[in-house]
């Protein structure tokens, strides 16, 4: 018997899911009960959604970054963030929807959360930009960001890119400017910062957002210097072989770890994130929440050294 | 001697294509106007080591950490793997990696300089790029000296080294910010290309910022840009003209003129004695 393919597996599930449905509504109608033959498919369900989990190449993942049905930065806050008093705009020339901030609690915890917002409709895609922020979103992150230093509030970045907006305007307001400007002032910010990729790391535009004390991400989340397309396209010459591209970068949560680029993993539930958004959004509270306190009791200015030689002892190369 | 870059830069032959005007000018000419078209002003990209003699003093550039080479921390392979393409660029160009970086003199002033050379892999930036630039800021600041980058870019970050150079936008970018607070003049020159991760990390963060007349300079390349909008793009679009027009520059200057301007800034500029700086490693 052949071993079956990733998205034979997806629809099986899928197709269990719909059965599992259809008997409960089934039973629901008639009152007759149902509940050995769903409990069958649940465990069935469950065996599916692991080997599925166990099987999936990087491109796979990236993929699963990508799920329409991922939650995005707003389904975060929604779910995770109290009280949430959104504050928009650059205070110099617009207010980017690709990137969200504002204030809230987790608990007793004031904070300021900052994240890249993709959009769910096909319209609020387009008024996202697709989750590609422009550099005015970049001025945004980092007006809030010297507000939140001012009042001694930490800072929780929540990374979803594909990357910064590729377009004419961007370049006409600086697109490079502006991203470097933040990682200049985000390495000294005298606040802590915890970054947290949820989705697609997507290089410079992830890294505007993405200078800090504490690096986690999402189990199938992906950070990466350039797409896989992107990489393909340059070095393949064919952007249909992102999969190996994928592959040779080495972008998952796992490899990152391994690296350590990131300090953690955050695990998601089972089939991903996507198949259960609220237990994805406690986990990622009690993360924060964890982050918060660790860092918390350290004081500022070795916090900042930290920082410092975290990103000054990044990288290998020899001396001979 | 000056060496010539053969590629596309520079055919074999007495004479060569001007990329500017498409007029055929004598090689000896160009050569002796800094390399730069006698007709239309156009300025030729230059060999590294040939740009740091056409701009400090003789004999004054003293080379450091010229050992480092790059490693291969992902395995790398795509059509060819890393280390071989390092080793066919490294006997391209003669160089072991594609920045250059030491301390040197213009007009018998001092200084720290850095210079990355596009013909090197695209002049991206690697471990060995990220860390010869965090290098030569925390030596600037050691000894209080003005600090030079000039970027020659169209990778911006190297792929091949993955997760690894993204992050040395944040390490270069967080040494020059120690080495402006400690008070230090940093002058960024960007000569054509200038793109990508380079252009959104320590290329950009300078006290002044100059660039060569006509260098493309921008954070996505122009094909890229074509590709996501489908449509053409206006003329003059990412050049150094287009910048200082839209403000991201603190001037233009002419190859001929780079040394004067650079040793009068500094002179307007640097102070003899820095605020004492502590350099943490």
């Amino acid at each position: 018997m052949t071993e079956k393919t990733v998205t034979e597996l997806e629809n099986s599930i899928l197709e269990i899911e719909h059965r599992i449905e259809d008997l409960e509504n089934a039973s629901l109608k008639d009152n007759c009960d149902r509940s050995v033959e769903i409990k069958y498919l649940r465990e069935k369900h469950e065996r599916l959604q692991e080997k599925l989990c166990s099987k999936l190449t990087p491109y796979d993942i990236v993929k699963i970054a990508r799920h329409p049905l991922r939650p995005l930065t707003a389904d975060y806050v929604n779910m995770m963030i109290d009280d949430f008093v959104e504050l928009h705009g650059d205070k110099r020339f617009g207010d980017d929807k690709a990137i969200i901030c504002g204030l809230g609690r987790i608990g007793q915890e004031r904070l300021l959360v900052i994240g890249q917002q993709k959009g769910k409709s096909t319209k609020e895609r387009i008024a996202c930009n697709f989750g590609m922020p422009n550099p005015e979103g970049y001025r945004k992150a980092l007006q809030k960001m010297k507000l939140a230093e001012k009042f001694h509030l930490p800072i929780v970045t929540l990374i979803d890119t594909p990357g910064a907006n590729p377009d004419i305007g961007a370049e006409e307001r600086g697109q490079a400017y502006a991203i470097a400007e933040n990682i200049y002032e985000m390495c000294r910010l005298k606040t802590p910062i915890i970054n947290i990729v949820i989705g697609e790391g997507g290089s410079g535009g992830a890294l505007g957002i993405g200078i800090g004390d504490k690096f986690a991400i999402l189990e199938y989340a992906y950070y990466s210097v350039i797409s896989p397309e992107g990489c393909a396209a340059i070095l393949w010459k064919n952007s249909e072989n992102a999969p190996e591209a994928s592959e040779s970068l080495r972008l998952t949560a796992k490899d990152l770890l391994k690296f350590g680029v990131v300090d953690e993993i955050i695990s998601e539930p089972l089939g991903a994130a996507h198949k259960s958004p609220k237990a994805m959004a406690n986990t990622l509270k009690s993360y924060i929440l964890k982050y918060l306190e660790e860092i918390k009791s350290t004081p500022i200015d070795i916090l900042i050294e930290n920082r410092y030689n975290k990103y000054r002892n990044i990288g290998k190369y020899l001396e001979c | 001697m000056v060496f010539f870059r053969k590629k596309k830069d520079m055919p074999d032959g007495l004479w060569t294509r001007c990329d500017g005007c498409k007029g055929m000018v004598y090689k000896k000419i160009v050569e002796e106007r800094m390399y730069v078209c006698p007709e239309c002003n156009y300025h030729f990209r230059v060999f590294s080591r040939d740009r740091l003699k056409l701009l400090l003093d003789e004999n004054s550039f003293e080379e450091m950490w010229d050992n480092m080479v790059p490693c291969d921390p992902l395995n790398f392979k795509d059509r060819i793997t890393y280390p071989e393409r390092v080793a066919a660029e490294q006997q391209k160009t003669g160089l072991k990696e594609a920045a250059i970086v030491g301390k040197g003199k213009i007009n018998g002033k001092e200084l720290m300089i850095g210079i990355t050379d596009s013909s090197f892999i695209m002049g991206s930036m690697g471990a060995v790029v990220g860390e010869k630039i965090a290098r030569a800021a925390e030596k600037a600041c050691e000894l209080q000296l003005p600090l030079i980058i000039i970027s020659g870019s169209g990778g911006g970050a190297r792929m091949q080294e993955g997760v690894f150079s993204l992050m040395q936008m944040a390490k270069t970018s967080a040494a020059i910010a120690r080495f402006r607070e400690a008070g230090g003049l940093y002058i960024s020159i960007l000569t054509d290309p200038s793109l990508g991760g380079v252009m959104a990390s320590f290329a950009s963060l300078a006290d002044i910022m100059i660039a060569e007349p006509k260098a493309l300079i921008g954070f996505a390349g122009p094909r890229v840009i074509q590709e996501t909008i489908r449509r053409s793009l206006p003329k003059g679009f990412q050049t150094a003209e287009f910048l200082l027009e839209h403000g991201f520059l603190d001037m233009i200057v002419h190859r001929q003129d780079m040394k004067e301007e650079l040793s009068r800034l500094i002179d307007y500029l640097q102070q003899t004695k820095n605020v004492p700086c502590e350099v943490q490693v």
